[in-house]
C-alpha cells in the first residue's frame, strides 16, 4: 500500500517540560505523521487558556488548553491529551478540552488517551488508528523502544543538569549543552544505540563543564504536583532560581521515575507510619520521597502545586508531620495564573536565608 | 566621625526608616504613609531623617532596604544590602528581644509568622493568595462602621460580647457584618468580633501547623490595634509583646544587615534633590511581553529588571 499519497495529519501535544521532543519523535517516526511543535508557553498561552477554562480548574488544564489553541493556530489539526492511570481531574481534561475547542468552532480530531482501557492494551490501537489508520505495528513497537530509551536519557540528563547548573562557573554552559542534547535527540536515528551514543556524548560534554561545588551545600528536595513541578513556566522557573542561590536541588519526580521505575507498594511500605491510604496521583510518591530526603538529612523541602490541586492539598498535613519529626523546614507554593515573581522571590530568599543561618548556627555549636 | 547605617522598609501602606550606630542602637527613626508612591515617600522620609540626624558626629556608610519596594529603592539609593522582609524582621526583632520565639506580623497587605529558636529563624509562613485579615481589611471595615482606624481597638475593648464574624474572606466578612448590623448588634461588639475574626483567620491560615511558644512579639501596623492584641492574648493564652519601636523592626533589621555586610557605600542626603525617574515598559519582543522596569538618575540608567531573557535587557 502506498502511504505517501495520503495527506498527513498535523499532530500536536501540549508543552510539558521537554517531553515534546519524544512525542514528536514518536509521531513522525512511529506513525509517519507530521508534528506541529506548539509555541513555547508565554503569557499569551496562559491568557488564552485562562479565558476559555473554568475559573477554578487547576492551572495545568489552563496551560495545556492554551497550548492546544496556539498549536491549532500553528496549523495542527489533531490534538492528543493524556489521562488514564491517575485518579484526579486530569482524567477529565481531555473530554472537557475537546468540547471547549470544538465549541470554539475548530474542526479538529481530538485523541483522548483517557478513552483507552488500561486493562485492555488493544484499546490503545483504536486511538492509534485515529492518528494513522494504516499504522504499522512493528514500526510503532520499534519506535516505542527508541522513545523509551530517549525518555530515560532525557530524564537522566535533565537530572544531571539540575544537580549542577547552580554551581557552573560560566553562566549558561549547562543550558547550552542541554539544548544541543535535545537537538540531537530530534535528529537521532531510530534505534536504541543511537540514543545511547547521544546520551554518552552529552554526559561527557556536561562532565567537562567547570563547576565549583561547595563542601557542604544546602540540599533541597523538590516535590509537588506533576505538571507544575516539571514545567518551568508554571513553576516560575523555581528550580533554576534555587540553583542560582547555590542550593543543590534534588527532584525525583519525572516521567521515567513515575511511570517506569516506580513501585507504589514499596513506597507505601516506607511511609506506612505516616499514611494509611493512598490519596491519589503522586501523593504517595511525594510523601515517600520527602521522607527519604528528611532521613538523608536534607536542609529543606519545597512543595509546588497548582492552586486547588486536591490530592496535593491532602498530602500537605502529612508533609508537615514529617517535617516536624525530622526538623526540616518546608515551603509550600500554590500557583495559578499570576505572573508577578516578587512574592515568590521574597519567600524563596527568606527560605534560603533561614536555612543558611540555621546551618551556620549548627556549625558554630558543633565547634 | 563615627559610622552610621541606614535601613529603609518600604511597604504597601507605610514607609519606615532608621539610622543606627555601630552598636545597632537607633539614632533616629521615622514613619510615614507610602500613599502609592514609594519613591516620593522615601524622599520625604529622607528629609525627615536628615532633620533629626546628627551629621556632625556621624556619617552614613551603608544602606539596607527591605519591604515590597526594596529592589526599586535599593537601586535608587545604591544600597549595600537588599533583603526580604522576613529576614529583616527576624534580625531586627532578635536585636530588641534576643529570646523571642514567635513573631506575629500583620501589615497592610500581608501577614506572616516567624518561628525562632535560640535567635535563629527555624520556620516561617506568609499569607498566600489574598489580603484577607490584614490592615487593608481593618481599614475597610472601620470605614464601613464610620470609626477611625486609630480608635478601632479601643472601641473593641469596650465590648463584652464579641459578635461572631467570618474572616476567611473579605467579601464573606462584609456580608456577615452588614447582616449583624441589621439585627441590631452594637458597634463595640462588631468591632471586637472583627478583631477576633482577624486573629482566628491568622491562626487558622498563616500560623497553621506552627508551634507558637512565648515570648511572642507582635509587629506591623495592625499591632497598634489594641483590640487585636487582646484577641491574640485570649486565643493563644500567652502575653503578646508590642514594642513602641515595633513598626521599625524591618528597617532596623535592614540597617543591621547593612552593617554586617561590611560594604561601604557612603550616602548623601542630597539625593532628595536629584531627579529620579522610573519607567515600566513592555518589552514587546515576544508574546511574554515582560514588563521591564528601568530606573534613571538624572537621565542616566541606574538599573533595570523584569525581563525573563536577554532579549529584553536594557543597558545604558
Amino acid at each position: 500500500m502506498d502511504k505517501k499519497n495520503t495527506v498527513k495529519k498535523k499532530v500536536s501535544f501540549s508543552q510539558f517540560g521537554h517531553y515534546n521532543v519524544l512525542f514528536e519523535y514518536f509521531i513522525t517516526h512511529g506513525l509517519d505523521q507530521e508534528y506541529v511543535v506548539p509555541p513555547a508557553i508565554t503569557k499569551r498561552t496562559m491568557e488564552l487558556g485562562n479565558r476559555h477554562s473554568p475559573d477554578f480548574v487547576c492551572s495545568p488544564f489552563k496551560f495545556t488548553l492554551g497550548c492546544f489553541l496556539e498549536a491549532i493556530e500553528a496549523g495542527a489539526d489533531t490534538l492528543v491529551q493524556v489521562g488514564g492511570v491517575v485518579a484526579c481531574r486530569l482524567k477529565y481534561y481531555g473530554a472537557l478540552q475537546e468540547k471547549i475547542i470544538k465549541d470554539l468552532g475548530y474542526d479538529i480530531t481530538f485523541v483522548n488517551l483517557a478513552n483507552a482501557d488500561r486493562e485492555h492494551p488493544l484499546s490503545f490501537l483504536s486511538l492509534i488508528r485515529m492518528l494513522n489508520p494504516d499504522y504499522s505495528l512493528p514500526k510503532i513497537l520499534h519506535t516505542g523502544v527508541t522513545v523509551l530509551a530517549m525518555l530515560e536519557a532525557l530524564d537522566r540528563t535533565q537530572a544531571r543538569l539540575n544537580r549542577n547548573v547552580g554551581f557552573e562557573v560560566k553562566d549558561g554552559d549547562y543550558d547550552r549543552a542541554f539544548g544541543r542534547f535535545l537537538q540531537r535527540l530530534r535528529q537521532a536515528d531510530n534505534n536504541v544505540f543511537a540514543v545511547l551514543r547521544i546520551y554518552g556524548r552529552t554526559k561527557k560534554e556536561m562532565e567537562a563543564i567547570p563547576v565549583e561545588i561547595p563542601d557542604d551545600p544546602i540540599r533541597i528536595a523538590m516535590i509537588g504536583e506533576y505538571y507544575t513541578v516539571m514545567d518551568d513556566y508554571s513553576s516560575h522557573n523555581i528550580e533554576k532560581k534555587m540553583a542560582k542561590y547555590g542550593m543543590y536541588v534534588e527532584r525525583w519526580m519525572n516521567v521515567s521515575n513515575t511511570l517506569v521505575h516506580y513501585s507504589a507498594p514499596k513506597r507505601r511500605k516506607v511511609i506506612k507510619d505516616y499514611v494509611k491510604y493512598d490519596m491519589g496521583v503522586t501523593t504517595t510518591s511525594n510523601i515517600g520521597f520527602a521522607l527519604d530526603c528528611a532521613k538523608r538529612g536534607f536542609d529543606g523541602i519545597i512543595h509546588l502545586k497548582s492552586f486547588g490541586c486536591t490530592p496535593e492539598i491532602d498530602a500537605m498535613p502529612v508533609l508537615r508531620n514529617i517535617c516536624s519529626d525530622y526538623d526540616v523546614p518546608i515551603l509550600f507554593f500554590s500557583f495559578d495564573c499570576q505572573n508577578a515573581d516578587t512574592g515568590i522571590e521574597t519567600r524563596l530568599e527568606a527560605f534560603y536565608d533561614m536555612i543558611k543561618m540555621k546551618k551556620e548556627n549548627g556549625k558554630e555549636k558543633r565547634k | 566621625m563615627k559610622n552610621a547605617f541606614m535601613g529603609i522598609d518600604v511597604g504597601s501602606i507605610s514607609t519606615k526608616g532608621t539610622i543606627i550606630d555601630e552598636n545597632d542602637r537607633i539614632l533616629c527613626g521615622e514613619y510615614l504613609y507610602t500613599k502609592g508612591d514609594p519613591l516620593e515617600a522615601v524622599k520625604k522620609l529622607l528629609r525627615l531623617l536628615e532633620a533629626r540626624f546628627d551629621a556632625e558626629n556621624y556619617r552614613i556608610v551603608a544602606i539596607g532596604t527591605t519591604g515590597s519596594a526594596r529592589k526599586l529603592i535599593g537601586a535608587v539609593l545604591n544600597a549595600a544590602v537588599i533583603k526580604n522582609e522576613i529576614t529583616a524582621h527576624a534580625v531586627g526583632t532578635t536585636n530588641i528581644h534576643p529570646d523571642v520565639r514567635t513573631i506575629f506580623e500583620i501589615g497592610g497587605q500581608d501577614s506572616k509568622i516567624i518561628i525562632l529558636r535560640n535567635g535563629v529563624v527555624t520556620d516561617y509562613a506568609m499569607n498566600t493568595l489574598c489580603a484577607a485579615g490584614t490592615g487593608a481589611f481593618i481599614s475597610n471595615q472601620a470605614a464601613r462602621l464610620d470609626i477611625r482606624v486609630e480608635d478601632f481597638g479601643g472601641i473593641a475593648l469596650r465590648s463584652t460580647d464579641p459578635t461572631p464574624i467570618a474572616a476567611r474572606c473579605t467579601v464573606f466578612a462584609e456580608s456577615d457584618l452588614v447582616h449583624k448590623l441589621q439585627i441590631g448588634c452594637s458597634k463595640e461588639d462588631i468591632a471586637a468580633g472583627l478583631c477576633r475574626a482577624i486573629v482566628l483567620n491568622y491562626l487558622n491560615n498563616v500560623a497553621k501547623g506552627k508551634k507558637i511558644e512565648p515570648p511572642v512579639v507582635f509587629q506591623g501596623g495592625v499591632s497598634k490595634n489594641i483590640g487585636v492584641v487582646k484577641a491574640f492574648e485570649n486565643e493563644t493564652g500567652y502575653p503578646v509583646i508590642v514594642d513602641e519601636n515595633g513598626h521599625l523592626a524591618g528597617a532596623w533589621g535592614a540597617a543591621i544587615l547593612a552593617r554586617r555586610a561590611g560594604i561601604i557605600r557612603p550616602f548623601d542626603f542630597r539625593i532628595t534633590d536629584v531627579e529620579l525617574k522610573i519607567t515600566g515598559k513592555s518589552c514587546g519582543r515576544c508574546a511574554n511581553n515582560c514588563e521591564v522596569i528601568c530606573v534613571y538618575r538624572e537621565g542616566a540608567l541606574v538599573d533595570s529588571w523584569g525581563n525573563r531573557c536577554e532579549r529584553g535587557s536594557v543597558t545604558a
